[in-house]
């Protein structure tokens, strides 16, 4: 079997366990039908996007859940903004850490809100980890000649 | 006998004939993700998109700030229709939604609706308002091919009556026949349709029509 086909089988079995796993669902392959020769590199532009203000949301959920007097209501804020975002990649994991994070925003239980926040800073690093092997692999399909298979 | 298809389909007025021109979409959301994909799904269905980040920003962009009295944007470009997040800081989509329909330059410009949350109340308060449409987030690339082709002509809605679907049944409904067969699965709208032509008591369906739901839009939940 020569390099393209092993890559593409690699490629296979990497999307699948992603699926499998609930990193990733439909609207990731959603997201993939929009990048053309116009945008080639579309999804891992919004995939960045994505990771950088999550960065912001996640330390603004962080400040505020440090203070005294701790303000929920921003919290939520923040935590919806970041769920929203969440679901325009398909990040199944992450946006069902987001609905029961909410709950414990509208509960106001501190505890739980700490416990969800260190939560999504892990998955969010598990989804970065798996997104790049994702690209990488893309990349290695594309430099040894090959296509990049179609999302189903 | 004129089919459900022939009776559904209205005359277009000339504002909507689009299908020479490409459609100029005004997208408003505050979120920079949501922008870039929004905008990209429209690009890819071939509208001409201009994306701001807050219905302030959109006011400003159609004028409605000012004094200007036509329905072009700033740019000189004619919009066609508004798409908009809801849960915006400032201006909400549904605030934004009010001062595009009391204006007299743009209520005619159709405005959809986009909200992440599936809330019932803040459905219908937007198409009460006078929203096309609704869409749950995120939206797919079949939820802008249905607006697009919504707004090239093909099918106008009637106000209060749930919109036409895409697809119309062909349906012979013939007044003379003795034994009523019984209704394929209509959807409310068409249901109402018929029964408004067809109103004759003998010939009464085997199985009740559904009643006219009030204008509804097809949710595209996430799950």
């Amino acid at each position: 079997m020569d390099a393209v086909a092993q890559w593409r089988n690699q490629w296979f079995d990497y999307t699948h366990y992603l699926r499998r796993e609930g990193f990733l669902d439909d609207q990731f392959a959603q997201l993939k039908k929009l990048q053309d020769e116009n945008s080639p590199d579309f999804v891992v532009e919004v995939v960045s996007l994505f990771f950088q203000d999550s960065e912001k949301l996640l330390n603004n959920m962080a400040r505020a859940l440090e203070q005294n007097v701790v303000d929920f209501k921003q919290v939520d804020a923040c935590v919806h903004q970041f769920k929203g975002s969440s679901a325009w990649i398909g990040a199944m994991r992450l946006k069902n850490v987001c609905i029961n994070f909410r709950n414990y925003c509208e509960a106001q239980n501190l505890e739980g809100c700490l416990g969800c926040l260190q939560q999504v800073r892990q998955e969010c690093l598990a989804l970065k980890n798996n997104l790049e092997n994702l690209f990488r692999l893309e990349q290695q399909i594309v430099a040894a000649g090959g296509s990049i298979p179609v999302m189903e | 006998m004129a089919t459900a298809g022939e009776v559904l389909r209205r005359n277009v007025p000339e504002s909507f004939e689009l299908s020479e021109k490409e459609l100029h979409v005004l997208a408003v959301d505050d979120s920079i993700i949501d922008r870039k994909v929004i905008e990209k799904l429209l690009k890819i269905s071939c509208c001409k998109v201009t994306a701001v980040e807050s219905g302030t920003r959109a006011l400003q962009y159609l004028g409605l700030d000012g004094e200007k009295k036509s329905s072009v944007g700033f740019d000189g470009m004619k919009v066609n229709l508004i798409i908009t997040d809801y849960s915006m800081p400032g201006m909400t989509g549904y605030e934004l939604l009010k001062k595009i329909k009391e204006s007299s330059a743009f209520r005619e410009v159709p405005v959809v609706i986009m909200s992440s949350e599936n809330i019932l109340t803040r459905i219908d308060r937007c198409l009460e308002e006078g929203a096309e449409e609704f869409i749950v987030k995120p939206v797919k690339l079949s939820d802008v091919n249905r607006l697009k082709n919504f707004m090239m002509g093909g099918e106008r809605k009637e106000k209060g009556v749930k919109k036409v679907q895409k697809r119309p049944l062909q349906v012979d409904y013939n007044n003379s026949s003795s034994a009523p067969s019984p209704l394929p699965q209509l959807s409310p709208s068409f249901a109402c349709n018929l029964a408004s032509l067809h109103s004759s008591p003998s010939s009464s369906p085997s199985s009740p029509l559904p009643r006219c739901a009030s204008k509804r839009p097809r949710l595209h939940s996430m799950d």
